[in-house]
């Protein structure tokens, strides 16, 4: 029976996800990297946005929530929707249009891939992005989709908790975009010349509409206007502030000043870390996973990284990587049926098999993204190259890939 | 007392404040300029039409030296600024008649270093 208050509000969380990925993640990225790179950067997650809407219709949503395959992949029954209309399909959402699911599940597929460009950012050939994506989506998305939220798919059977995309969207672009970051290696002058953020209110701005957007992304994977999508809302909203507080509160007492730029990306690191929890924990949780979320992340940005040297320019891994890792982890630890019937309880509330479950799905998706993304970037360098050439790297990518530039002097 | 003007390409100015910083000379104002010289303007496409504006955008360095930083300085940015193709910039000399530091209202060699 399709309801309609359910289908209105899946709707409106369908258009807040795409505004995700742009504006969001375009300003979110396009204000960090430096001015002769910013429309390049909000580019990728611009085209991001086009490329994957085309290829979720024709074949991405088969793959992924199509009929199972050996429990590892949707088959291409489903290619090009045949079969996906109106009637509501119970395995999924049983109370609005199939359609609208797969609509829903399209911004989630299209933000995940824009999530991995920062790795890249500021040195990647825009032609090999554009392969990079399409084939990252089909080979490394849709499968962990698959396995985590598909009818059939082996986590999801295993009992695998991933309330909006943690692992699926977090930990599966966050860890690949390392490798990303490790095979393109760093900018030039990387360590050598500053590179600060071109311009933060951009990032602010950025940060803030990916956080509004963030409530139809958890809020919206109850998938009904009821009471679970209310409290998946609060632990969202708790989290984000939780974890930017707690990000500032660190800056304040190693750095002597609290910024904006960090309470933008603690904001984000919390969002992350929650989106696997989201619907499954009360708001003292969501707090608690909040303040972890910052804990964890600031240390992985600002000391791992650059202890072990590697150019996650803009901190996917750092903030995605990590924290989709520990809210993956902290979902096994906090969850309670109290709060989600559907659910389970984690560890703390007497269930100690839920996390070692959340284990497995973690384990296992950051050895497969390792692996598709290492062998899908060797091929891609082999075949395209995947850099700009330093000469173009050092005019910049918006003159080199698109001739075109954000800022004039004069006028 | 002399005052050099280097104009250089944007993308060498990092490499340029090293090797100043390199021959110890710290004092230098830097502005974003645009100009032309005789290579060709960037080509820009904007929904379909391409601009090939004149002038492009440089870096001006503005260095105030005593005679004896003279050629340390110019080689420097040399050094720092070349790349041998059209378009590195260039460095004007001119000799610089006064000099006051506001803070102390001292003069001439003293107040420029």
């Amino acid at each position: 029976m399709i309801n309609s208050g359910d289908t209105a509000w899946v709707l409106i969380s369908t258009a807040l996800v795409m505004m995700m990925t742009a504006p969001g993640l375009a300003f979110f990225y396009g204000g960090l990297v430096r001015r002769k790179n910013v429309l390049a950067t909000m580019m990728q997650s611009f085209f991001v946005l086009c490329l994957i809407s085309i290829q979720w219709i024709l074949w991405g949503y088969s793959l992924s929530f199509g009929p199972d395959k050996g429990h590892f992949i949707g088959s291409l029954a489903w290619f090009g929707l045949k079969g996906v209309g109106m009637a509501p399909n119970p395995d999924y959402a049983a109370t609005i249009p199939h359609l609208l699911f797969m609509v829903y599940q399209m911004m989630f597929a299209v933000i995940t891939p824009g999530l991995i460009t920062g790795a890249f950012a500021e040195r990647m050939k825009f032609s090999t992005y554009v392969i990079f994506t399409l084939l990252w989506a089909t080979l490394v998305y849709d499968p962990v989709c698959h396995w985590v939220w598909g009818a059939g798919g082996w986590l999801r059977n295993m009992g695998v908790l991933d309330f909006a995309g943690g692992i699926v969207v977090h930990l599966s672009s966050g860890i690949s975009a390392l490798i990303c970051a490790l095979m393109l290696g760093k900018r030039r002058g990387y360590g050598r010349e500053p590179m600060p953020p071109h311009n933060l209110p951009l990032v602010v701005l950025g940060a803030a509409l990916l956080w509004f957007g963030w409530f139809g992304f958890n809020a919206g994977s109850a998938l009904a206007a009821n009471g679970l999508a209310v409290s998946a809302f609060i632990a969202t909203n708790t989290a984000a502030s939780a974890a930017a507080l707690t990000w500032m509160a660190i800056e304040w007492k190693l750095a002597g000043k609290p910024t904006i730029l960090g309470g933008a990306t603690g904001a984000v690191a919390g969002l992350a870390t929650v989106t696997p929890a989201a619907g499954f924990v009360s708001p003292i949780s969501a707090m608690i996973i909040g303040i972890a979320a910052s804990l964890v992340c600031y240390t992985a940005v600002a000391v791992v990284k650059l202890k072990l040297a590697y150019d996650d320019s803009l901190d996917a891994f750092g903030v995605h990587g990590v924290g989709g890792t520990v809210g993956a982890l902290m979902t096994g630890l906090l969850a309670q049926k109290i709060i989600n019937p559907a659910g389970n309880n984690g560890l703390l509330f007497g269930n100690i098999g839920q996390f070692k479950v959340q284990l497995i799905g973690v384990a296992a998706t950051i050895v497969y993204a390792i692996v598709a993304t290492f062998v899908l970037l060797k091929v891609l360098d082999a075949l395209m190259g995947l850099r700009v050439t330093d000469e173009d790297e050092v005019v910049g990518l918006d003159i080199t890939q698109h001739e075109e530039s954000a800022y004039t002097l004069l006028d | 007392m002399k005052l050099i003007i280097a104009i250089i390409q944007p993308h060498k100015l990092e490499d340029v404040l090293q090797e100043l910083d390199k021959k110890e000379i710290y004092l230098k104002t830097v502005s974003n300029v645009i100009g032309c010289g005789r290579q060709k303007g960037q080509t820009q496409v904007y929904r379909g039409r391409k601009e090939t504006g004149n002038l492009l955008k440089k870096v001006r360095l503005e260095i105030a030296v005593n005679e004896n930083y003279v050629e340390p300085t110019i080689s420097a940015i040399v050094k720092a600024a070349k790349t041998g193709g059209i378009g590195d910039g260039k460095i004007f000399i001119l000799n610089l008649e006064e000099c006051v530091r506001i803070r102390t209202g001292e003069k001439g060699s003293v107040a420029i270093g």
